[in-house]
């Protein structure tokens, strides 16, 4: 049998999904043990155990100073923060790409307007902000903002403009009006997209999250990240890349659900 | 028979490059017109400015003694080969969707007893094309047969004065093509239509229509073939109607569609 004709089935798929995973932990824990055999005091490969008694301070006992929970403040400040972002990018690039995407005139207009803020870098602005919005939420959410929103706008504009000419024919000789034909043709074949697009933003997003939490803040996955590399503890980080990572794969799975039982006409091909 | 369309003295010019010229053509109520003729001949331009999606450079369109605007409307019902169905609604929805526009200016949707009453009619629609079964199911779980009906029932719910055909079969099996045929006699007979429909098929053309147009170039400049444009060349009006009287084509008309025939022998 040829191997392009090899297909695992779907248990088999996540054994062999795992396979790789479990190989990195497996590898990290040989490599781990043999290091702290040699120097008892390791700090750049820390053992479970390790963690485990790093991470507890931070999960359950309150922190003397401000009296909160640490791990748990940085993933609700971390979360809010993007949550608050990611809302705002969401409802500005549905109004501008649905606009854009429906009116010639307007993409006439603004089109090149949003390609040229698309292709600033926004780490580059990043001082602008501060500068702008001072080093409070404000200036954080406002990177991811401008990060992420061209984006998103650009493909979705793209995507509106995209749909068939046929049936926006269609709906004009069933009586149309423009502002009708985008509420009941465009919007509701944009929303899959808009789903899609924020989901391959949330990679961006949490860059821009985190670049923004080590520059200035005091609480935050970023930011606590950053601050602990200064004692080089591991210890620390490694737990907190890896909840970081399960939080985004998290919030890809819900936006995934959230479109596949929002939007069911969507995935009928991909079934 | 009075007239509902009528074309005068229609040029449809591209840059200097002349797609229609001189069409001068009469559309009497309640004719089925077949637009036939070799691929660039303009047909489907032809169809594009009966549809009011593009104005014409020269001349007049009058739709009921009107001029018509360059923009479509719901005076005019399409039906395209392809892409005429809106892909997140469901069978029910697509067909209401013109109801919903109409008594719903903002939300262009229906609530409580208006929407029992544009659901109720929509379904009878969808029966009498023969989807009565496929009220709830979306166009992707539709065939291309059923896909054509549901497009044609969602035009004709919208009361058009004259329907208008792009290839609608072009992409149907033989066998279902011949289903559509008699659904779409039945359907111009019994709400009383007039059809404009391009077709590839010359057969088809010749079966349905009570009159075939076949647009070609009247001259062709070699240096400059795109300075002459294209017209009804042939203007054949045939008196019907049963099955077994079905015209054969004059060899004139078969010649000079004969590139373009895709299926001469299904349906003849």
């Amino acid at each position: 049998m040829r191997w392009v004709n090899v297909r695992p089935n779907r248990r088999n798929s996540l054994l062999l999904g795992a396979v790789p995973l479990l190989l990195i932990v497996l590898v990290y824990l040989f490599v781990s043990a043999e290091r702290h055999a040699a120097n008892p005091s390791d700090k750049i490969l820390p053992t479970p155990g390790a963690m485990v008694t790093a991470m507890r301070s931070l999960l359950v006992d309150a922190d003397p100073l401000s009296g909160h929970l640490i791990f748990w403040a940085d993933t609700l400040a971390s979360l809010e923060r993007l949550g608050i972002a990611l809302g705002i990018c969401a409802l500005s690039a549905l109004l501008v790409g649905m606009v854009l995407g429906v009116l010639p005139a307007a993409r006439a207009t603004f089109g090149g307007l949003v390609t040229t803020v698309a292709v600033i870098p926004p780490i580059a602005i990043l001082p602008i902000l501060f500068i702008v919005f001072g080093l409070g939420e404000t200036a954080k959410v406002a990177l991811i903002v401008v990060g992420v929103t061209p984006f998103l706008i650009r493909d979705l504009a793209d995507h509106v403009a995209a749909l068939p000419q046929e049936q926006m024919i269609k709906a004009q000789t069933l009586g149309a009006s423009s502002w009708q034909l985008a509420l009941r043709v465009a919007l509701p074949q944009a929303m899959p997209r808009l789903i899609a697009g924020l989901r391959l933003s949330l990679g961006p997003a949490w860059v821009y999250l985190i670049s923004a939490e080590a520059i200035a803040s005091d609480v935050g996955l970023g930011y606590r990240i950053f601050l602990v590399r200064r004692y080089l503890s591991m210890d620390i980080i490694i737990p907190y890349v890896a909840w970081i990572s399960l939080l985004a794969i998290a919030m890809d799975v819900a936006l995934a659900q959230l479109s596949r039982r929002g939007f069911a006409w969507a995935h009928q091909a991909d079934r | 028979m009075s007239e509902i369309l009528t074309f005068d003295n229609v040029w449809l010019e591209y840059g200097d490059k002349i797609v229609l010229e001189r069409v001068d053509l009469a559309i009497a109520e309640h004719s089925f017109v077949s637009i036939v003729g070799p691929s660039g001949a303009g047909k489907s331009s032809f169809l594009r400015l009966a549809l009011g999606q593009e104005a014409p450079t020269q001349g007049r369109i009058l739709l009921d003694g009107k001029a018509l605007p360059p923009e479509c409307g719901p005076d005019r019902g399409v039906v395209f080969q392809r892409y005429s169905v809106f892909p997140h609604l469901t069978a029910l929805r697509n067909v209401m969707f013109g109801a919903e526009c109409a008594r719903a200016r903002f939300t262009a949707r229906l609530f409580g007893a208006a929407r029992r009453t544009a659901a109720a009619k929509a379904e009878e629609m969808l029966v009498e094309v023969g989807l009565g079964d496929a009220l709830h199911l979306y166009p992707s779980e539709l065939s291309g047969g059923m896909q054509q009906r549901l497009a044609i029932a969602q035009a004709l719910l919208a009361r058009p004065r004259v329907l208008l055909l792009d290839e609608p079969f072009g992409a149907l099996d033989p066998g279902i093509r011949q289903d559509m045929h008699r659904l779409i006699l039945r359907l111009w007979q019994e709400h009383a239509l007039t059809v404009l429909m391009v077709t590839h098929d010359i057969s088809e053309a010749f079966k349905l229509g009570t009159r075939v147009l076949a647009f070609d170039k009247r001259r062709i400049d070699p240096q400059a073939p795109h300075r002459f444009g294209a017209t009804a060349v042939y203007d054949l009006p045939l008196t019907r109607k049963s099955p077994a009287d079905i015209p054969v084509p004059p060899p004139e008309v078969l010649r000079l569609t004969e590139s373009v025939i895709t299926n001469t022998q299904d349906s003849l």
